[in-house]
């Protein structure tokens, strides 16, 4: 740590050049901040604080994973349609009310919660298998694993809304504790863990070599393929609980209702400043990400917009994101 | 030899740099340098790994814009803002690092950036493989120029690069250690080129660390010390021994590589690990070899002779298609390199940046191979930190410190970190290929006696070169490969270069 500043990069430039990632978000985090402070009396309030870190705290749940695929390079587009499929299958397995005609197969709470899990699992190790094994890229496989997973959603719910789940997920989802959401409490444990994970463990600096050079890693004797497929597994667990905590969050377990998760997931990673290209960001980075986005959901309905505006905002905010992702690779590899 | 070459007089120089500096954070990587290319001339540039040869000559190729100093090209003040500029003012560049596109075919490759045009505006195909085509056969290529870059080896990438530069018409070429992956025919080939080149009175700076190589193709000889140039005049009447004393600033050093060499093979030795009958069902068939503990066995052929393939197979970074491998009499199949790690078994490419990760500082770079050596689940980075110092000390990796980023480094103290990964923990076989390519006479040294410190400490080292000195220097006995098969075995007597040269 010690000689980290002064001797290695030297000049504000260089250091700003290798930053610009991550100086970026958290600008534009503060621009947001003020402008709705400004914009609205209602915005910068502590109740609307916590609003906003319950808005985000699923997607949050499902950033964490993204971010562990994003920094091998690798990508998952399956994430939003595997928390579908595992909310839906935590659903499938629990007691529904008489009015929901859905053939399903009620369990003991614990043992629909484990198994559920386990599915989530399957999916993970499907797309990994599928990217290591045969060699598909996972930009292709994990299109295929989105397909599948709304397959496997539309078969066991057949249209209809389930209500019911285990106690211990409704009340993560539902309740909370100290006046905070347990849904935040737990997005909070999924990043400290991912973050503790990426930054402190062995297996975190196989996960960031592995993307800054994967030929690099494996003639330095990285089981590349197990990195990537146990990333793999990891995204779709962390969907998987996402999942399960949205459909009670939600109140309700239906087809189609995470369709914008992906987007949002993806973007906060993205915006946040995790590079693409693999290698480079991490879970502080997700953080900030998530911010901006939540800031941004939040404090378009906090003035008076068009609804429809709104979306095409959020996609002139991720283009601009990408931009800057690309462009910060570019520096560094210039410098 | 050119009329011109230390001319002075009234015609001005083709390329001048004056007290030209460039520093990277604060740190001087060349200093006051001064360097003059006259027309029909190639110019040997030389000094030791970090001496600043790179980095001036990629002042001239615009790659570098914020230096100190001044910059003449045909006697005009120039500053170029980026390479653009440069290939725009006619220099060509061939970079030390190969920067050919993996993804693009080999006639665009040639063509990159400047592609012919039919009349419609649109790329004119047909003309573009066309000419590819003929250019490269005058380098001795006879492939397809539609084979996609990456999938042919290093060496004929570098040739397609350099005919990328050289048959640019670009009045200046600068080529960057451009025979480091090359055969001795290929090389001899490169020579006649320039030579015909030289004589439409254009300027070759010709980089290299084999100074043989620059005696006999340079005009003039500048050389490069610490950042500043201390010797430069013409090559005619100058000696090797001139040349190293005056790139490391003292005496000449005791060892010259070797013309020839006693084998010293001895089958009382344990066999660690042992390919029998492998192939990879393309390059290579049927090779079959020992390595014992505490003997260097070499591999030598030129390139394309299955080198390559061979040390990438016993890694297990590609899957055998015929034969097996023994490690310590028990047959394996590895699955990945991992696996491979996990027996025991090291390997450092030749090409330095398959192994390295450019934009990590040192030690992350020293400390992959051995995490867990060194942790059980959580990071030490100090540790890290203070095992790659010792490395840094013992090899004389020329650096400000163990957090540097990768790439700042020179190529030879690339190389160098890149054979640091696995001297932590001795391993068990240690595949070296080409393991002195890009090294200065110093470090070349270094290395050679660290390799034979490893073999004297037990283990059992392949050396893969299509450098003779290399093996001739190190090997103790010698696998001679030709076209992927095992055209002739030495393991005892004297063995010459011509031995080697004649059995390749
Ligand atoms: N981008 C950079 N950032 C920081 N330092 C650099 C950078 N590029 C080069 N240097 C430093 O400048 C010095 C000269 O490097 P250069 O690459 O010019 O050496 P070289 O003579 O080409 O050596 P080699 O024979 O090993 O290729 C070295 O000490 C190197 O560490
Ligand atoms: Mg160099």
């Amino acid at each position: 740590m010690q000689e980290a500043g002064e001797t290695k990069a030297g000049g504000l430039k260089a250091v700003l050049t290798d930053q610009l990632r991550n100086i970026a978000p958290v600008f534009t985090l503060m621009v947001l901040v003020i402008f709705f402070s400004a914009a609205s009396p209602s915005f910068f309030t502590a109740d609307n604080f916590m609003n906003i870190l319950s808005q985000v705290s699923i997607t949050a749940i499902i950033a964490v994973g993204l971010t562990f695929v994003i920094l091998t390079a690798e990508i998952d587009l399956s994430v939003a349609a595997i928390a579908n499929a595992v909310g839906i299958t935590l659903a499938y397995f629990t007691l529904q009310p008489e009015y929901v005609n859905i053939a399903n197969l009620p369990l003991n709470g614990v043992i629909a919660i484990v198994l559920t899990l386990a599915t989530a699992v399957v999916f993970g190790l499907v797309t990994a298998f599928g990217v290591t094994w045969i060699g598909i890229p996972s930009f292709i496989m994990t299109l295929a694993m989105m397909q599948i997973a709304n397959g496997v959603s539309a078969l066991l719910v057949r249209g209809q809304i389930a209500y019911n789940y285990p106690d211990l997920i409704t009340t993560l989802g539902t309740e909370s504790v100290f006046g905070i959401r347990w849904t935040i409490i737990v997005a909070v444990l999924f990043l400290a863990a991912g973050h503790f994970v990426l930054k402190y463990t062995r297996y975190g600096r196989y996960i960031y070599m592995t993307g800054g050079n994967r030929e690099a890693a494996e003639y330095s004797g990285v089981n590349v393929k197990f990195i990537i497929g146990s990333v793999l597994v990891i995204g779709a667990v962390c969907s998987g609980v996402a999942g399960m905590l949205a459909v009670a969050y939600f109140g309700s377990a239906q087809q189609n209702q995470f369709d914008t998760y992906l987007l949002d997931a993806i973007a906060a990673v993205v915006v946040g400043g995790t590079s693409l290209f693999g290698g480079r960001g991490g879970i502080g980075n997700t953080i900030v990400g998530l911010l901006v986005l939540g800031v941004l959901n939040n404090g378009l309905d906090h003035i008076q917009i068009d609804s429809f505006l709104k979306i095409l905002i959020r996609g002139l905010i991720l283009l601009s994101a990408l931009i800057i992702n690309v462009y910060a690779q570019r520096l560094r590899e210039k410098g | 030899m050119s009329a011109q070459a230390q001319g002075g007089g009234d015609v001005p120089p083709l390329l001048e740099l004056s007290a030209v500096s460039k520093s990277f954070g604060g740190v001087a990587a060349i200093k006051d340098v001064d360097f003059r290319l006259f027309e029909g001339e190639i110019h040997g540039l030389i000094g030791e790994n970090g001496a600043g040869k790179s980095t001036s000559m990629k002042v001239i190729a615009g790659v570098h814009s914020d230096y100190d100093g001044v910059m003449r090209v045909g006697g005009r003040q120039v500053r170029f803002r980026n390479a653009r500029d440069a290939l725009d003012a006619g220099i060509g560049m061939v970079h030390q690092e190969l920067s050919t596109v993996p993804d693009l075919s080999v006639a665009e490759n040639v063509f990159l950036g400047q592609q012919p045009l039919t009349r419609f505006g649109t790329v004119d195909w047909r003309r573009i493989n066309r000419e590819a085509r003929r250019l490269i056969a005058s380098l001795g290529l006879d492939i397809d120029p539609t084979t996609t870059m990456g999938a042919l080896p290093v060496g004929i990438q570098q040739l397609v690069e350099l005919s990328r530069v050289l048959f640019s018409g670009a009045r200046i070429i600068i080529l960057d250690e451009p025979t480091s992956a090359l055969s001795p025919p290929e090389v001899k080939r490169l020579f006649d080129v320039l030579r015909k080149i030289r004589a439409d009175g254009r300027g070759i700076v010709f980089i290299s660390h084999f100074l043989d190589d620059v005696l006999e193709i340079s005009d003039s000889v500048t050389v490069f010390r610490n950042g500043r140039t201390v010797a430069s005049g013409p090559a005619t009447g100058l000696s090797k021994d001139e040349m190293i004393s005056s790139m490391i600033g003292r005496g000449s050093i005791g060892m010259h590589m070797g013309e020839s060499a006693e084998l010293a093979s001895d089958d009382s030795k344990p066999v660690v690990m042992e390919a029998e009958a492998i192939g990879d069902g393309k390059m290579l068939r049927d090779v079959s070899l020992k390595l014992r503990a505490g003997e260097i066995t070499g591999v030598y052929g030129f390139m394309g002779c299955g080198q390559i393939e061979f040390a990438r197979a016993a890694f297990g970074k590609i899957p055998l298609q015929q034969g097996r491998i023994l490690v310590d009499g028990e047959e394996i199949s590895f699955r990945s390199t991992a696996d491979a790690k996990s027996r025991g078994i090291a390997f450092v490419p030749e090409n330095r940046s398959m192994m390295l990760f450019r934009s990590e500082p040192i030690y992350k770079n020293v400390s992959i191979a051995i995490l867990e050596r060194i942790h059980r689940l959580l990071l030490k980075p100090d540790a890290e930190r203070s095992i790659t110092k010792t490395h840094i000390d013992d090899l004389q990796i020329k650096t400000q410190g163990a957090d540097m980023e990768l790439g700042s480094l020179s190529g030879g103290n690339q190389q160098k970190v890149a054979l640091a990964k696995w001297l932590t923990h001795l391993p068990k076989v240690l595949i070296l290929s080409e393991p002195t390519r890009g090294m200065d006479v110093g470090a070349k040294e270094d290395v050679i006696r660290i390799i034979k410190k490893l073999r004297d400490q037990g283990v059992a080292i392949l050396v893969l070169s299509s450098e003779p000195e290399t093996i001739l220097t190190l090997a103790d006995r010698v696998t001679v490969l030709r076209k992927g098969v095992v055209a002739k075995e030495f393991s005892s007597g004297v063995l010459h270069k011509a031995d080697l040269l004649s059995a390749a």
